[in-house]
């Protein structure tokens, strides 16, 4: 052992070894990059169709030409790819060979390949590791899915794909005038709570602020604890209640504002109230342990009947699928009104379609992605999608009057009861930095003593430094 | 044999070398390069902006929120592992106590030595989780657990903005003394026991053997210890990206460099500003090593 540490010998190798450990984040950027000015673009002109165009063949995509997708395995699973799309695409186009591949880490995987000038044909750009759409459409990467838009639905006689679509679909896939995004599954937002728990107590949804804070003491007296989420790692879900509050009481400019970076937009009053009263709650009817959980972890705890309620999309069954005990009964409540004045009714819904899919437009076979999402988004396409994830996609009606599952039943009721008044954001998409913002403020202001003003000031001060930043593309709805 | 001497020793670095110069050295390079770029990951074209990067580094309160972290870190880190790790090492090599001429451990220390150096056998994202589930909030967790079993209140130890960085820096500590207790125990082992034994029929206490001896035979390799240990406070990455709530919360009170970075190129597809901070870390560790290795020169005793 001495011989190592010889005075001479040691100070050399040292300072090789510091440099070398030191800097072991630093060779991840460049690895990455180490295409950096490989493959240069050589336009194929491959966005025109390259075979002939027909009833059966609307995009004109070349018959034996093959086709490469990645779908991203999270809650959705992959099932629906290769057990319904992939058969439909072949069935009308049986010589074109489709390579399927599937990740847990989509940026990983895939942008390298954007680098390198060979990225597959459709890409599910989703999961904790999703590429920046926005980054993505700014090195004009993404495909305009206009012509697939306006192609005739698969298997719903005298529609265009666009026709069969629930409305605003594909505004919210759109950057800057063009559709670029399909955001396939439509996603329905609220409080979950287990429909047997409240049989069991007699209890009944709260329409107003006073039912609703009434019904959450009644929680407490009974040692369950009657709201919260995870702060570790999903104060996204928190922040979503927070400004659909704010949507409710103020209106849907609220959120359009804020998406816009409008000056003043986080300071607006219904933003503030809506962040007062759910600051109250996380002070009285929460547990200020919750902000070290992770989003399983308090689910279970749901499924345990040890929390009341909990704020989520209706991914929620899904997820839980295997941790629900028997007889649990997911429902879903819209947020009750802050207001005795609010402008929008209790039923109004946050509701939007997530979940991305784009073609890429630098790939092999651009027409083949967009004729794959048109089966995606035919009729057998959503009703075998919505069948396998418990989740409604896109496609108006595909699945009204089956019975799935208690969850997705209740959350199509509150979409139904809601009408027009649904309403989303995609800042959060946009900017992801203002999104991590407000994910730290929500975490301040539910658990850590936080109040409505200093929320507002703070998320007003991070709207305004994205406003100022030239690198950061801007986007307007 | 001579003549060939050099053939055969090329012949063998030949293919390290050029692994080393493609992974490592051509992507350092390139780290360089693209932080004077706003590449954005996507396209293979990049444009150059000159040192704006790193004018915008320079206002960035992320940057210096996780630069103060580095330094408590570079200062707690060194000094508790070393002093826990010296502890034992005396403990396990002279704290016994001498017996026929030779200085012994406590009682039992042949296995202590091997337990000591366990932490060091797990893997750091394994050691993450099991310290998540040690500092869980609610009454899973191992800590807290106990504390519910006495009544006592949780304590929030990750979502504590006060406690979170402390947490993860125990967990650094608990990870490294096991390491230098050995490679203590090795210098210590190497010092001749004549001069033990003519300092106790000097008098000496167990005291003074350690501050008299021990310490000043083993400084080579206590300063060893220091840069490695500060280099590992430069990094930090997996523990704070594993453990932390809200990775680097609560309120980026527990991020670090390597995270920031990390959240750039991969959140915010910001490649350019993420190679910027690479490159400041860089220099920060290369003058860190370069420093303490002048500060601390100094007379080697010769043996």
């Amino acid at each position: 052992m001495t011989e190592i540490f010889q005075p001479e010998v040691d100070r050399r190798t040292l300072l090789r070894r510091a440099a070398a450990v030191g800097l072991l984040a630093t060779p991840a950027v460049g690895m990455l990059s180490a295409c950096v000015g490989g493959g240069s673009d050589d336009d194929k002109a491959s966005d025109k169709p390259k075979g002939t165009v027909s009833a059966t063949n609307p995009l004109g995509i070349k018959e034996d030409e093959p086709l490469e997708i990645i779908i991203f395995n999270g809650g959705l699973g992959t099932k629906y790819a290769t057990d319904v799309d992939i058969p439909s695409y072949n069935k009308l186009f049986p010589n074109s060979k489709v390579t399927f591949n599937q990740t847990e880490e989509i940026a990983t995987v895939v942008q390298p390949r954007f680098t390198a000038g060979s990225p597959p044909d459709m890409i599910n750009n989703s999961g904790s590791k999703l590429m920046d759409q926005g980054a993505l459409v700014q090195a004009g990467q993404v495909q305009d899915l206009t012509d697939l838009y306006a192609a005739p639905s698969v298997d719903i006689a005298g529609k265009t794909v666009k026709d069969t679509l629930i409305p605003g679909t594909v505004e919210q896939g759109t950057f800057n005038g063009k559709p670029y995004v399909l955001n396939y599954a439509f996603t329905v937002f609220g409080l979950w709570y287990s429909g047997k728990l409240f049989k069991d107590n007699g209890w009944t949804v709260p329409t107003t602020w006073a039912d609703f804070t009434a019904l959450l003491g009644k929680m407490k007296a009974k040692g369950i604890t009657p709201y919260g989420y995870a702060g570790a790692n999903a104060p996204y879900y928190q922040y979503t209640v927070i400004l659909a509050s704010a949507a409710k009481i103020g209106g849907a400019d609220i959120l359009k504002n804020i998406d816009n970076l409008e000056d003043g937009a986080w300071k607006n009053d219904a933003v503030k109230q809506a962040a007062a009263a759910w600051a109250e709650v996380g002070a009285k009817f929460s547990n200020k342990a919750f902000l070290g959980l992770k989003h399983t972890e308090v689910q279970l705890q749901q499924n345990q009947y040890k929390v009341g309620l909990y704020p989520s999309g209706s991914w929620l069954e899904n997820e839980q699928a295997k941790d629900t005990p028997e007889g649990f009964d997911y429902q879903l409540m819209p947020l009750p009104s802050v207001t005795t004045a609010d402008k929008l009714p209790v039923t109004a819904l946050y509701a939007a379609a997530g979940e991305q899919y784009f073609v890429a437009s630098k790939g092999k076979n651009p027409r083949g992605g967009m004729e794959f999402l048109r089966h995606m988004l035919s009729k057998a396409g959503a009703v075998g999608f919505t069948q396998l994830t418990k989740t409604l996609t896109v496609v108006a009606g595909a699945t009204d009057g089956m019975e799935i599952s208690p969850g997705l039943t209740s959350g199509n009721k509150a979409l139904s009861a809601a009408g027009a008044d649904t309403f989303s954001f995609r800042f959060d998409t946009w900017y992801k930095k203002l999104d991590d913002e407000l994910r730290a403020a929500t975490n301040e202001l539910m658990y850590q003593g936080g109040t409505a003003d200093k929320f507002c000031d703070r998320m007003q001060k991070a709207a305004d430094a994205i406003k100022k930043d030239s690198s950061i593309e801007k986007f307007k709805r | 044999m001579k003549h060939g001497r050099y053939p055969f020793i090329i012949g063998f670095l030949i293919v390290p070398v050029a692994i080393y110069g493609t992974f490592v050295v051509a992507a350092y390079l390139q780290a360089f390069q693209l932080s004077f770029t706003n590449w954005r990951g996507f396209s293979p074209d990049v444009n150059y902006i000159g040192f704006d990067n790193f004018t915008k580094l320079f206002h960035d309160n992320v940057f210096w929120k996780a630069i103060q972290h580095h330094i408590l870190l570079l200062i707690f880190l060194p000094l508790l592992t070393i002093i826990l790790a010296l502890f034992f090492a005396f403990l396990l090599n002279v704290g016994g106590g001498s017996k026929g001429g030779r200085t012994r451990g406590v009682w039992g220390s042949k296995v202590y030595r091997v337990v000591f150096f366990f932490p060091q056998l797990l893997a750091l994202a394994l050691v993450a989780v099991i310290f998540a589930r040690v500092y869980s909030p609610d009454e899973s967790g191992l800590i807290n657990g106990l504390l519910h079993q006495f009544g006592g209140d949780p304590i929030l130890f990750l979502a504590d903005k006060n406690l979170a960085l402390w947490s993860i820096l125990a967990v650094l500590v608990w990870q490294a003394v096991g390491f230098y207790v050995v490679l203590f125990s090795a210098g210590m082992g190497s010092i001749p026991t004549e001069i033990y034994e003519a300092a106790a029929l000097d008098g000496a206490t167990r005291g003074t053997l350690f501050f008299k001896v021990t310490l000043p035979l083993l400084w080579n390799t206590l300063q060893v210890a220091w840069v490695y240990l500060g280099i590992a406070a430069f990094d930090a990455f997996a523990l704070v990206n594993v453990m932390s709530v809200d990775r680097g919360g609560p309120d980026g009170a527990t991020t670090v460099l390597g995270l920031e970075i990390f959240r750039n190129m991969q959140d915010y597809a910001q490649f350019g500003y993420a190679s910027a901070m690479g490159v400041v870390l860089f220099f920060l560790t290369i003058t860190f090593a370069a420093l303490t290795l002048r500060v601390t020169r100094r007379d080697a005793v010769e043996l």
